[in-house]
């Protein structure tokens, strides 16, 4: 008989994967070797523009155990074009993007030939003996420069450097009211004011932990991938189409991948020229990126200007938000470039009820790394704009920033709510979560703190920060992708496998990178079939095992990943009860599961899961017309994205006479709806405050006037270390998503897009009396140090 | 991050070390802990035809007590540095610098005399070498000379070795019961140094009897900041006394300027904290 068994769901279980994940004796890509494996290597261009004049490769070609240098030019008639999935409107033209450079280069970094060796190093010499004659170009860096008239064009066949105009206008959605005119009136209005403000999303590099690695096999006439991607499914369709092979030859496997921060939610240039120099050769070919190749090649995020216009009552009640959003793409799009700053168009307006908003993109070439996905793509952005703003007005105001935020949020008996951007809100508790937070930080005591320092004019001064924040997750309704213009789908698939011997395998498209998936669905699935945690397998990451996904990313594979695996346990269990009903002789309505034992009510008699999957292995004894099998999948859509939220409160000591910020206290909280394993989701809450607090004080990457990238190492693209970070107060309040049976609504993003306001909301707050009203990002010393000099107030 | 080709020597005395230095040609290059070289090598900004390890050489090890002074073998380790109880009794101020320096690990493989053979002006141990009068005892050839610090660290990366010249032992005068504290700021804990204050004090009775002050990355060698030390001595160890003497700290430097910190504010950093460090360093 089953006992009580405590629920899976909510425990705080360590990850099954941990043993090997934190050894590292596992598959990481780059750990695979393959009989006759050879190498690539790369030769990228150092210089951000110029024609590709003439390309020697002999020297090259005949070092021992060289066995092919190929230039872009003897690719092009193979190597397609990388794969764009998010025009913003159809009819733009989305310009060539080769996997290796052919005529001309447009950053430093472009690759221009390849090598392939017998050995790495090998590989690595002859890249020193390909000699390139480089044509310069006059480079184009900054995105206001670039729209200038005369301006280096990056795509002459374009005829321009600004590639897209994209508005979203709240009258015209009919969603809300014209925000011009709501501007206009507040301008007009003694009892209203007008702020505007701009701010500079600096350029950031995903910077994950393992390198990008890629080894293809093309044995046959079937070509097999390995790679440390967080995309094996879109990989597979999309190395079809880029290099045109046939999709059902194509076997992508992502084993173990170590991180990728959206970083990895790419199709990669690097995988597409592998593939080619394996099937030319028609040998195991392996690519693996240095760090500082990563730092340079692999996208980068973020890079954008905000120009930011708000309207508001002298009250506080806002009246009107104008957001005109620039947006660096770098040289080329990579698989999502357009749509990242398009996501973010509709979170500007966040948690509260503006009446009027209207959104302007203009995205922007220039000679520098594409960019894409980063860590909330879009929203740390918007979300950073937004809740900057609000303390800015508050500060105008004269109000105190919590009570302006309040007055204007969504109050927690108006959801679900349809949003200005025309979203709509299912669940939320803005409320509850700045309470708990409150609690947790004492706000009213460091704000007496903070008037004792100004008032005797101490050194260190503090400052709080506010981020009020929402998000938008769990891509996605596929509809609304369509809607917009997305190459694919948003739905997730998983499969479930009763064996013989009573245990199970889960099959997910999911994709997970270190998150944790196999403990968490284990979990799910242990709960929902009445099994034991340990008897759960959860399958992923290889096309031919787990063949239909659409990975992971977004925050989604629990808010739609997890729910296609619930949705298979429970066909699981349907099909399970016409078995056992046979087996018990009862009729199936007579049967109740539970604890993983179907029982006939009212008796003692039943039958458990695990016999019930013996019966159907045996299929001796089967009920007539029934297929003999109780495995089941289930691919799954959801209705709308989730909307975690939280309050986050930072408090900051900013030494005025160095300009070095230092946090002393971190309260969040985080409501991210139903929770599965609390322990997974506080390494992802940290995880992501760790990247957020980075982006507001430490990370940069920066390129000098030539085009040349100055953060190619981790010397000087400075990732903080926990010695850098403080300790922090997490806590959690539940407002069950409506949208999904779990209840669960995502927390891959929460704490990056939360923290970056937050962190300079404080850092501000702590200088304002001295005159300070921005500090750029990243707030370095010199930063703060200056912007409290340049105000006139330093002490 | 594969270097290029080159051939390696692993002597195991001091004797061969040399001789294998002077018959390896002009681009041979001596590996100490390998923290700054091997990045270098990986990242191909140097191809050394040959590269001569000299951590197979024991006499080059260990910290001992001779006459007036302290003798560091050039490659006795951050780590161990730290941890030796004759640099803690008579060279606090090395042992203070030292635990700063980047993480445990590189501490484990870095060495004393590798970091300022090294000569990067952002390097933390130059300036304390300089303060403390260290010396610097360099084999070569034509047998062994020694070299005062002061004259030891000549440029960015530069430094009075010859190209056939080993580092092998900085002998430190004792400065037994000096307090000492290095103010280190850098952006995040791994990183270099912005700028570093290393100041080792004599007190008596309240007052400052003797001070040494050496600046990190302030110019492209270490800077002594003799004016400071001047307005310091003979005086009260006050927050007023010690404010008025910060205020030359900049004096005679010429930090070169980066991305972190320009010009004028990497020397009203030298000012900040080099009050913030003698005031630690008296109070120590």
């Amino acid at each position: 008989m089953t006992a009580t068994i405590e629920p899976e769901v909510g425990r705080a279980r360590a990850r099954k994967e941990d043993a090997r994940l934190i050894t590292g004796r596992t598959r990481w890509t780059d750990n695979m070797t393959l009989p006759g494996l050879l190498h690539l290597a790369t030769v990228r261009s150092p210089i951000a523009h110029a024609n590709i004049g003439r390309i020697d490769t002999d020297v090259a070609r005949r070092m021992p155990g060289v066995l092919a240098v190929y230039t872009g030019a003897d690719l092009d008639a193979e190597q397609g074009t990388m794969p764009v999935a998010a025009p913003v409107n159809a009819d733009a033209t989305v310009p060539r993007h080769a996997p290796a450079a052919v005529d001309k280069v447009r950053f430093a970094g472009d690759v221009v030939a390849i090598v392939v060796a017998r050995d790495a190093a090998t590989a690595r010499d002859a890249v020193d003996a390909v000699d390139v004659d480089y044509d310069d170009l006059p480079v184009v860096l900054d995105m206001e420069a670039a729209l200038e008239d005369g301006a280096p064009l990056v795509h002459p066949e374009l005829g321009t450097n600004k590639w897209a105009f994209f508005a979203f206008d709240s009258a015209e959605a009919g969603t809300g009211g014209n925000s011009d005119e709501a501007i206009r009136a507040a301008e007009a209005d003694p009892d209203s004011i007008v702020l505007k403000r701009r701010f500079r999303q600096q350029r950031l590099i995903p910077a994950f932990m393992e390198p990008r690695s890629v080894v293809v096999d093309p044995t046959g006439d079937q070509v097999t991938i390995w790679s440390a991607t967080q995309v094996p499914h879109i990989l597979k369709t999309m190395a079809a189409l880029t290099l045109g092979l046939p999709e059902q030859k194509v076997r992508v496997i992502a084993p173990d991948v170590g991180g990728g921060f959206g970083g990895k939610l790419q199709v990669t240039r690097e995988e597409m020229l592998t593939i080619l120099a394996a099937k030319r050769l028609n040998r195991p070919v392996k690519w693996t990126e240095s760090r500082s190749e990563s730092l340079l090649a692999a996208h980068h995020g973020r890079d954008q200007i905000q120009d930011m216009t708000i309207a508001a009552k002298k009250d506080g009640t806002v009246t009107a938000l104008k957001v005109q959003l620039m947006a660096d793409m770098g040289a080329y799009f990579g698989l999502f470039t357009p749509a990242v700053p398009t996501f973010g168009a509709f979170m500007f307006n966040a948690i509260y009820k503006f009446p009027a908003y209207r959104f302007e993109l203009t995205d922007v070439f220039t000679n520098k790394t594409f960019t894409d996905a980063y860590r909330g793509a879009g929203r740390p952005e918007a979300t950073f704009a937004i809740e900057r703003m609000m303390d800015e007005l508050a500060a105008e105001l004269g109000t105190d920033p919590l009570q302006l935020r309040e007055k204007n949020w969504i109050k927690h008996e108006e959801f679900p709510f349809t949003t200005v951007a025309g979203l709509t809100y299912d669940s939320g508790n803005y409320e509850a979560a700045t309470a708990r937070a409150l609690e947790l930080f004492d706000y009213e005591g460091l704000r007496r703190e903070q008037t004792e320092r100004r008032e005797r004019r101490d050194p260190i001064q503090l400052g709080i920060g506010i981020s009020t924040f929402t998000e938008m997750c769990g891509l996605a309704p596929s509809r609304v992708l369509g809607q917009l213009g997305v190459g694919a789908g948003g739905w997730e698939h998983a499969s479930i496998r009763m064996l013989a011997t009573g245990k199970v395998e889960v099959v997910t498209g999911t994709s997970p990178h270190g998150q944790g998936h196999e403990t968490a669905w284990s979990q799910i699935v242990a709960d929902r079939l009445g099994v034991p945690f340990e008897d759960v397998e959860v399958l992923h990451g290889d096309t031919q095992v787990a063949p239909k996904g659409l990975d992971t990313y977004g925050s989604r594979s629990l808010a739609v990943g997890g729910i296609a695996v619930v949705k298979a346990a429970d066909k699981v269990i349907d099909k399970a009860r016409k078995v056992a009903a046979h087996l018990l002789e009862a009729a199936e309505d007579d049967l109740e599961f539970s604890g993983g034992r179907f029982a006939v009510k009212g008796t003692d008699k039943g039958v458990t899961i695990q016999e019930v999957a013996f019966a159907t292995f045996t299929a001796h004894d089967f009920p007539e017309g029934v297929e003999p099998s109780i495995d089941a999948d289930y691919t799954f859509d959801p209705e709308n994205f989730s909307f975690p939220h939280g309050t986050h409160l930072c408090a900051a000591e900013v030494d005025t006479e160095t300009g070095r910020v230092k946090i002393r206290q971190y309260v969040c909280v985080d409501d991210i709806g139903a929770v599965v394993n609390p322990l997974l989701v506080e390494g992802q809450v940290h995880g992501g405050l760790a990247q957020g607090i980075a982006q507001a004080l430490f990370e940069e990457a920066t390129y000098d006037d030539s085009g040349t990238l100055t953060t190619g190492t981790f010397v000087d693209y400075l990732l903080p270390s926990a010695a850098d970070l403080p300790s922090y107060t997490t806590d959690r309040t539940e407002t069950r998503a409506t949208t999904n049976p779990l209840g669960v609504k995502g927390v891959g993003e929460a704490g990056t897009i939360a923290s970056t306001p937050a962190v300079v909301n404080a850092v501000v707050d702590a200088v304002r009396h001295l005159g300070v009203n921005d500090i750029e990002m990243p707030c370095s010393p010199m930063r703060v140090w200056s912007a409290i000099k340049s105000a006139g107030g330093a002490q | 991050m594969i270097p290029a080709a080159f051939d390696y020597v692993a002597p195991s005395t001091v004797d061969e070390a040399v001789q294998a230095l002077a018959g390896a040609g002009e681009d041979a290059k001596v590996l100490a802990g390998g923290q700054s070289l091997l990045p270098v090598l990986r990242m191909r900004l140097a191809a050394p035809s040959t590269i001569i390890d000299l951590g197979k050489i024991a006499e080059l090890r260990g910290i001992r007590e001779e006459g007036d002074g302290l003798v560091i073998g050039s490659m006795t380790t951050h780590y161990d540095v730290q941890r030796d109880h004759l640099i803690a009794e008579h060279a606090a101020l090395l042992a203070r610098v030292t635990d700063t320096v980047a993480d445990p690990q590189v501490r484990h493989r870095g060495t004393f005399g590798g970091s300022l053979a090294h000569a990067d002006p952002a390097g933390d141990l130059l300036a304390p070498a300089l303060a403390l009068d260290a010396e610097m005892v360099i084999a070569g050839m034509d047998g062994r000379r020694t070299v005062p610090a002061a004259e030891f660290f000549q440029d960015l990366f530069t430094t009075a070795l010859a190209a056939d010249e080993i580092l092998v032992e900085v002998r430190v005068p004792k400065y037994t019961g000096w307090r000492a504290h290095y103010e280190k700021f850098n952006r995040v804990a791994q990183a270099w140094s912005m700028v570093g204050v290393a100041v080792t004090v004599r007190t008596e009775g309240g007052a400052v009897a003797e001070a040494r002050i050496g600046l990190t990355n302030m110019a492209s060698t270490p800077v002594r900041a003799t004016a400071v030390e001047q307005a310091l001595v003979g005086q009260a160890a006050t927050a007023e006394n010690i404010r008025a003497a910060a205020a030359h700290a900049a004096e005679g430097t010429s930090p070169t300027p980066d991305s972190n910190a320009d010009v004028e504010f990497r020397q009203e950093l030298a000012r900040v904290l080099t009050g913030r460090a003698v005031t630690a360093a008296v109070t120590a």
